[in-house]
């Protein structure tokens, strides 16, 4: 035994494979865990946080392999230890969190069988004992009829809840050491809150040491100790939890601060008439109603935030507006007349002036097409830009969007990265001069950093070009930083609505005090402090 | 030195060949084009080389073959000679003129189906993914249809009714393996039809042939590349099927499939005269199987750029 230590790892180095050449990912990063401690690991996407998560459990992903530094586990060298001692202790005394417990889980089998399996093969209890034991935990996690939520199957249960069953699971055993890699980030601000609180209290009542990896830092600073910033395979630097929000030491520490800062200068001017209006809209998939008499007004170069949980109607409420779903019921005017229900009943002009940003732009944008195309496309449609003429349009919106024309026109989506896509999506709908552009989430995929860019740029363009969005998000940071207008959604109703200032400033309707209250603050009391202002309420 | 032997070299002096091609390519060209030779593989190199070879023996048949393709030129049955280097078949007609006319006539023939069969099974298979609903429902309706039935006995009874042309028989076998062409391309593009792109390109106001061109054949292609080496390969099976009951490639033209059945009797006595125009079509069917490998993997994006 090593007194107090559980999880030793020194100068752990690990190589990626693309192609057919080796890269180290992983580049000497060091990591002590005592017992019963907490770890935030955060970065951004390709620090390297689940690899070093992985390697703690001694195992590489396909494609990856460690090839230096010490991994001890209570006084064993994980190295040096064979395969079958590793998956001994793997799900017995280290166990896994996924980000997707929806994928994770084997949608053929009942939770409470899935949980069972790894206390019954690993020996600790048998499968009467681990379905008492199961029942219990789920009333640990505060799943709700703990009796009987083992019963159901993967698809019968919500994310959170699956999310809280799969914490239970990895407890089964009682193990030492639990990897959470991002349990919340696909969850909705309302759910992150619940499984937060969840497995921050589930880990201390066992007294559970755990890596909490994440790229929320205001997430983080809610469950762990200490903090460890990972950039492109090295540490930057690791501090107690309360010591790393008051004094962060590196640049790239206080950048990770800086996004949450970003904010658009007020607008004084009063909006004029209307851009898009909708009114009374419902909207039916099939027979199942989405949208209920949904109205709200858009106003000319400003920003309207909607926000919402997911299945709230933001996503359907673009639809409507862009054609693709016909409302049953209401209209949509577009500078004072109304808008043909359908995608195919428009004109040309009528598709121009509104344009979309997509959320995965790995999937917006034709991978086999190469920018010139992409971007040049709308132009050619619509403008009727033909040859040179083309050409230098294509090259004054690559360097609108702060790409260097030379280097990219010729370039295929594969070969940018995810933010320098999201920029070419924007682009692709400046290229049609529209009035109106309706951005779903188009920031929700990307790094804070990478977001912080996507949203400077969107502003920029508001203001020299003087367009309209219609920012679909459930991000209420986001918000804060860019909407002049705000749009609460629920459950296809809209249930606010107004000037930002005014729905950030209380008297809030109680679902918008809701969403609000549940996005997560840099401050390590702000869970604990809003749990106990909740339950105070009653 | 023994058949087998001769053989051996050949394709060895084949793949050499291909090789100081390929070298010579990565020396002179530039650009684009370079690139292209560049990640060529050897395999992809001998099939060009060897398709090349095909197109203009076949091209310049009358110029290449030493005698007329149906005329009686000797005896039966003639062994190897000087005047005849393959022999003569069981009517005495030149063996080495009548494979070179087999490699216009068949390969020509397959190559018209199956550029067909592709042409018409993946523009309406894309088509049915795209639009969905009643269209949709009828096309897959209608080729489930027509794939119940024996694909044989299918192209007997349309030859039948439509007589025994060239024409004809490119346009039944085509729109036999149409089918399954049809298939294969609408559930690849019923998987590219739900990409945001699509929609993004919808939203556009884009027309049905601009998004099948333009957004859907190009993410599409990897699989169908893939199935027409394969098709290829089968269309040569379903012609010598066809001539072997007679409504195939009428006999005095030179076919690869019917000369192997005309001349099978000399196997017998040791002979593997019969065997030659079953080895060309085995050739092609490689060669055209290298290039096609070669492009799938340009495809499918493991080699960009």
């Amino acid at each position: 035994m090593s007194g107090d230590i559980l999880l030793k790892i020194e100068d752990l180095r690990i190589e990626g494979r693309s192609g057919d050449t080796w890269s180290e990912i992983v580049k000497g990063v060091d990591l002590t865990l005592h017992r019963g401690e907490v770890l935030g690991l955060i970065g951004e996407s390709g620090a390297g946080k689940s690899t070093v998560g992985l390697a703690a459990m001694g195992y590489a992903r396909d494609g990856c392999r460690i090839t230096g530094g010490t991994i001890e586990f209570d006084g064993i060298d994980l190295r040096r230890t064979s395969e079958a001692q590793r998956r001994g202790l793997r799900g017995k005394r280290i166990a896994y969190v996924a980000q997707s417990a929806a994928a994770s889980f084997n949608p053929a089998h009942r939770l409470i069988d899935q949980y069972a399996e790894g206390p019954v093969t690993h020996g600790v209890m048998g499968r009467d004992k681990a379905e008492e034991d199961a029942i219990e935990l789920y009333r640990r996690m505060q799943l709700p009829d703990p009796e009987g939520i083992g019963f159901r199957y993967p698809h019968q249960v919500s994310g959170g809840q699956l999310q809280r069953a799969m914490t239970a699971m990895a407890m089964a055993c009682r193990p030492d050491l639990i990897i959470f890699d991002e349990p919340t980030t696909a969850l909705d601000v309302t759910t992150q809150i619940e499984v937060l609180a969840a497995i921050r209290d589930i880990v201390r009542q066992f007294d559970t040491a755990a890596i909490y990896i994440t790229h929320d830092l205001a997430v983080v600073a809610q469950a762990a100790d200490r903090i460890k910033v990972l950039l492109r395979g090295e540490e930057v630097e690791e501090a107690e939890t309360r010591a790393m929000l008051a004094a962060p030491r590196e640049d790239y520490t206080k950048s990770l601060w800086a996004v949450r800062s970003f904010a658009r200068p007020e607008r004084t001017d009063s909006p004029g008439a209307a851009l898009v209006s909708v009114q009374g809209v419902s909207a039916a998939y099939g027979k199942v109603p989405v949208l209920e008499d949904v109205s709200f007004d858009l106003h000319p170069g400003r920003t309207m935030a909607v926000v919402g949980e997911s299945g709230s109607g933001k996503s359907t409420t673009a639809r409507v507006i862009t054609g693709l779903l016909p409302p049953s019921a209401g209209t949509v005017l577009f500078e004072g007349s109304p808008l043909p229900p359908a995608l195919k009943s428009r004109t040309r002009d009528q598709l121009r002036q509104v344009q979309m940003i997509y959320q995965m732009a790995d999937t917006a944008l034709n991978p086999k097409l190469r920018l010139r195309e992409l971007i040049g496309r709308p132009a050619q449609m619509y403008l009727g830009l033909r040859g040179r003429a083309l050409e230098a349009r294509v090259r004054d919106l690559l360097a609108l969007i702060e790409l260097e024309p030379d280097t990219y026109i010729d370039r295929l989506p594969g070969e940018l990265s995810g933010g320098q896509k999201q920029r070419i999506g924007i682009a692709r709908a400046l290229a049609a001069e529209p009035k109106l552009i309706i951005c779903d989430e188009v920031t929700s995929a990307l790094d804070q950093i990478v977001q912080e860019g996507i949203l400077k740029l969107l502003t920029r363009l508001q203001d020299e070009l003087g367009l309209s969005y219609m920012f679909i998000t459930h991000d209420i940071a986001t918000v804060r930083a860019i909407a002049d207008d705000v749009v609460v959604m629920q459950k296809g109703r809209v249930v606010d609505k107004g000037p930002k200032a005014q729905i950030f400033a209380p008297p809030h309707e109680p679902y918008t005090e809701l969403l609000l209250s549940s996005v997560p603050e840099m401050d390590p009391d702000w869970l604990t402090g809003l749990l106990e202002r909740r339950a105070a309420q009653g | 030195m023994g058949f087998a032997a001769t053989v051996t070299l050949g394709l060895a002096g084949l793949f050499a060949l291909a090789w100081v091609i390929r070298a010579g390519g990565r020396a002179v060209l530039t650009g684009q084009s370079r690139s292209l030779v560049n990640d060529m593989p050897l395999t992809a190199a001998f099939g060009l080389l060897v398709i090349l070879i095909y197109a203009i023996v076949a091209i310049a048949a009358p110029v290449l073959a030493p005698f007329p393709e149906r005329e009686i030129v000797g005896s039966q049955f003639q062994a190897w000679n000087a005047e005849h280097p393959l022999g003569t078949d069981r009517i005495g007609r030149d063996m080495l003129s009548r494979l070179i006319y087999g490699a216009r006539n068949t390969v020509g023939i397959a190559f018209a189906t199956t550029a067909l069969a592709f042409v018409v099974g993946s523009i309406l298979g894309l088509w049915a993914a795209l639009t969905g609903g009643w269209l949709d429902q009828l096309l897959s309706r209608f080729v489930d249809a027509l794939m119940a039935i024996p694909a044989l006995i299918f192209s007997l009874l349309l030859l039948t009714i439509f007589g025994t042309s060239v024409l004809s028989l490119i346009l039944v076998i085509a729109a036999v393996d149409a089918t399954r062409v049809f298939r294969l391309a609408r559930s690849v593009a019923q998987g590219i039809v739900v990409m945001d792109y699509i929609e993004a390109a919808k939203l556009r106001g884009e027309g049905a042939w601009f998004l099948i061109r333009r957004e859907i054949l190009p993410n599409a292609m990897a699989p169908l590349v893939a199935e027409f080496g394969l098709r290829f390969c089968f269309v040569f099976l379903s012609i010598s099927s066809l001539s072997f009951l007679g409504l195939g490639i009428k006999p005095p033209t030179a076919d690869w499939g019917s000369m192997v059945r005309d001349n099978a009797t000399l196997i017998t006595f040791g002979d593997v005269t019969p065997l030659l125009p079953a080895g060309c079509i085995a050739l092609l069917t490689v060669a055209v199987n290298f290039v096609v490998d070669w492009q799938l993997h340009r495809a499918s994006g493991l080699k960009e750029g």
